[in-house]
This record gives structure tokens, sequence and C-alpha cells, in this order.
């Protein structure tokens, strides 16, 4: 019989900091907000935490990407955990989140809190640019090397890649494209923690710059400083918290693709993502018309079709029609999709947003963007990594 | 702010698993990684074949003629000093299916299409042959 850890545990609890371009706090600071509120939206103590991981821990990169490590989180916080965990690696954004889940039910923990911190945005006070653009006369080295000498000096250029084929292959269009920012922007509307939330139209979009084709600014996810935290319990220890608990239904991983691996496939899907995808729907019995509402990647707009279609929520190559003049996915939609504003309105929290935004909708805190009497979300994570779950409340 | 200009391009690293791609021009052949146990050819290279597990992979020529898988016709100058517009390309190599290499097509940006056949063409920076492409005109491979 196949074990299903993620069936032993729920999500209790969701909270995020305040969002800034830039925040006058440290990410220091903001993570223990989220975190704090986190416990406390759960109705826990601090001592009742004895897990705490994070995507991705601590490094010296220096843009604001991996600010934090779950250790020193744990000290700021008072938190004696019996089990930590950073993880940059598999499984995308997710990797804490599923390593949590196999802690909890192994019995090494009862409550893990699971934060995602960013500083971009104060990063790119001191640096315009990313470490790729750095004017530095060093060499590229690593996977790096691989595209900056040919001055793809930004992921878009590698993303956009994948949106020409996608084009060409299913006779995509810029309108249609163009509904995944517009569909954003309608929701973040109604979120307070977006970091854009005046209104954008069609005609709006088209004419924003051009980055590389067919890639315009609005197809891209913005940097700030914030961080997510939820808690995640053993299903047993759930029962008499604040929140109804959310069930971890199901989950689905993979690895494998551009730098992690070698790319198979032509460039109009992430073939990992689909594996990722199989996994999901291996574990449950529910099906892609069950779900209620979608909370799928967007770091750049194109990923969210190849995401719909590695998930199976609609079939290959029609994600393009189906988002077409954006009214299957709105709020009042067959599916609607990134609630909150996803990252491309809300910010780049690197899918740890599309996990918050599920939360909200499933304890119906949505006000003006809550979809009517959601029990069940999808989520997914990750343009180099793959990770999805789906979330389900009684 | 005070900028240094940065070079005209940013060249790899010489590492040692990689260092053949990158200096192979300088004969004018484009390497691949090649297994010589089951032939596979791959790319990046790695220390063994990902296909048969054998170590005997080495850097073999190929025809340097292939195909674009996909494109972008990038318009952001991201450096001081970056001629824009440029096409990066992804180029399908001709000896194998999914045999990809990353590069900028030397051609006016509006020639660019899926499918396009291309030739490698080297220009050295340093100490480094990158391995561009341009358009071919014998047509190509089939
Ligand atoms: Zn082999």
């Amino acid at each position: 019989m196949t074990l299903h850890p993620e069936k032993l545990t729920c999500i209790t609890s969701a909270a995020q900091s305040e969002v800034g371009r830039p925040s006058s706090r440290t990410a220091l600071q903001l993570t223990a907000d989220a975190c704090l509120a986190a416990i406390a939206d759960a109705g826990l103590e601090v001592s009742d935490i004895d897990g705490i991981a994070c995507y991705p821990g601590k490094s010296a990169e220096g843009g604001g990407i991996a600010p934090v490590s779950p250790s020193e989180a744990a000290a700021v916080l008072g938190i004696d955990p019996n089990w930590t965990l950073a993880s940059a690696e598999g499984f995308s954004h997710m990797a804490p989140i599923f390593n949590a889940i196999t802690a909890i039910a192994c019995g090494l923990a009862r409550h893990v809190v699971v934060f995602r911190s960013v500083a971009q945005a104060t990063a790119r006070m001191a640096s315009r640019s990313s470490t790729l653009m750095s004017g530095s006369r060093n060499r590229v080295e690593g996977n790096n090397a691989w595209t900056v000498p040919f001055n793809a000096l930004s992921p878009i250029n590698t993303f956009a890649l994948y949106a020409q084929a996608y084009f060409e292959k299913y006779g995509a269009n810029e309108e249609q494209l163009g509904m995944i920012a517009v569909n954003n922007r309608r929701n973040a509307a109604h979120n307070e923690n977006a970091v854009y939330r005046k209104p954008l139209s069609l005609d709006d979009y088209l004419a924003s710059r051009v980055i590389s084709t067919p890639l315009r600014l609005l197809d891209c996810d913005s940097h700030i400083d914030g961080s997510t935290a939820i808690v995640v319990s053993h299903r047993d220890a759930a029962k008499d918290l604040k929140n109804p608990p959310l069930h971890i239904e199901s989950m689905g991983m993979a690895v494998g693709g551009l730098w992690v691996g070698r790319y198979e496939g032509d460039f109009t899907s992430m073939p990992a993502a689909h594996k990722a995808g199989e996994m999901l729907w291996s574990r449950t019995d529910l099906k892609p018309a069950d779900m209620d509402c979608a909370q799928i990647y967007d770091g750049f707009s194109i990923h969210v079709w190849m995401w719909m279609e590695a998930l199976g929520l609609v079939p290959r190559g029609e994600a393009c029609r189906f988002v077409e003049g954006g009214k299957r996915i709105a709020l009042d939609g067959e599916l609607p999709l990134n609630t909150g504003g996803g990252q491309l309105s809300a910010g780049r929290f690197h899918g740890y947003g599309h996990i918050h935004e599920a939360t909200v909708q499933l304890w119906h805190r949505g006000g003006g963007r809550q979809v009517e009497d959601a029990k069940t979300c999808i989520i997914s994570n990750g343009g180099y990594g793959y990770g999805a779950m789906i979330l389900r409340r009684d | 702010m005070s900028e240094t200009i940065p070079p005209a391009r940013k060249l790899p690293k010489l590492e040692p698993g990689s260092a053949f791609f990158w200096t192979s021009g300088a004969d004018g052949v484009l390497r691949i990684q090649r297994c010589s146990s089951c032939g596979t050819w791959q790319h990046p290279p790695f220390p063994r074949c990902s296909s048969c597990g054998s170590e005997a992979v080495a850097p073999a020529p190929v025809s340097g003629k292939g195909r674009i898988a996909s494109y972008t016709i990038n318009h952001e100058r991201w450096l001081p000093g970056l001629q824009v517009p440029f096409v990066f390309a992804v180029v399908e190599l001709a000896e194998q299916s999914e045999l990809y290499v990353f590069t900028n097509l030397l051609a006016p940006v509006e020639a660019a299409r899926l499918g396009m056949p291309v030739t490698v063409a080297f220009e050295q920076h340093e100490d480094v042959w990158l391995p561009m492409f341009r358009p071919d005109e014998t047509g190509g491979v089939a």
C-alpha cells in the first residue's frame, strides 16, 4: 500500500508580512513578523512549534534571494526546534513543505512553521542589476555559462524561448498571453498586500514595452521585500486549533529540465512539470474539474500556460484559448486563476504568495476577491524544479 | 552611479568539463560530448553518459548544422554598451533529436524563424570561440 504522508498533515495557518519595494524592515524582521502572525493565526504559542523550515536558506549571493536561515529565524523567534531544514534543491519552492510533511508524518515534529522571505527590492536599491548582469570582468561559471555569453542576461530570455515556441506551435497570440497579466491585476485590486493594484487593460498590456519577444514588461513578476509563513501540523494536533484544517489532499514533485539536467522536449512545455502533475493526480480521487480555484506559478506569464497543461487543467496547447477573454479564469468563472494577483501583480514571493492565497480562499478571507464557497484549490510552484499541491477543506 | 564599462560580452570561464566546447572553434570545428559506448551525444557535458552510464565520453566533431528550435528577439539593454536588438536562440543540432545548444543568430533579427536551417560560425573573444549560428544558405539538413 502506498503511503501518503501528506494525508497525515494539514495547513493550520498562514500569514504574510508587509510587502515593500523596498520595506523599511529587515528580512529577519519581516520573517519574524510573518512567522509570529502565522503562529498566532493557528492559535498556537511559539513554544508549540517544534520544526522550522524555509526555501532556500541563507547564502552570500547578495541579491536578496536567500536572506534568512531557519536556524537564525528560530533563534530570533525563540523556537527550539526538533527539526529544521533549508532547501533550494529539487522540487523548487515547495521542497521545505514536502519535507515538513514527511518529518511530521514520521513523528519528528508536530507543528512546523515554513517560511519564504525575500529582500530583492532592498538588494536592487544597492545595485540595479541581478547577479547575471554585474559589470564585473569575472567570467561566468556553472549553468549560467551556457546562456550569458550569448547576452541572455535575464531569465526572461530563456523563458521567452518557451513562449515563442508555444506561440508558433499552438497558434497562440499576445492578446491571449496578456490575459494572464490582466486577470492577475483584476484580482490584485482586492488584495491590499499586492504591490500593483491599478487597473490594467489589455490595451495597456499591449502598449507595454517588449523585453524579449514575445514577452513584455508586464509578463514579468516583480521583486519585493516580504515574507510568507505557513504552519503545517499533524492532523491529530490540528483538531482544536483556530482555523478549519486545510487537508493536504495530494502533492506532486519532479526535477529535471533546463539547468537541472538536460532539457527534453520542444520548448513548448516543462516536461518535468507534467511528471509532477501525474504524481499529484495519482494520490487523490479528486479530478481537475473538482478544483474550485487555482494558484498557478507565474514567475513569467508563460509559466501559467505550461503549468495549467502540466497539471491537466486544460489539454496540451489549449491554455492559450482557455484564458482568452478572461471569462473562464475570472473569480466567477469555471477556474478562478491567481485570485490574489499572482506574482505579476502581488510580487515575487517565489510561490509562497500562491500558497498563502490558497489559504485565503479556503478560509474565505478573500473579501472582494473571494471565490464563492471555495473548498478545493490546486497550487503549483516553480520554473526549474516543480512542486504542486491540492488543498481541501471539509 | 559610476559603472565601469563592461566587456562586450561576459565570457564563460574555462572549466575542466566544458572548456573543450568553448575552445573547439579554434580549428573551425564544433565539438559536442559523445559516448563511445552507445553513441549518444550529450550537451551540456557530464562526467558519464546519462543514457548508458559509461564514462567513455569525449568531445567529438559535429557538422555544425542544425535548425532553430526557438528564439527570442531581445530588446532590453541589460548592460551599458549592449547592442540591441539581437536574437538569442536555441539550436537543435543535426546529429541527434533534442541535442540543443544556445547561441546568437548572426542575421537581421527579422529573419529569425522556427525551423530555420543554420550553420555554426565562430566568434573569437580572448581564449573563447563562441559558437554563433548563421542561416545555412545550402538549405541545411533534411
Ligand atoms: Zn552511452
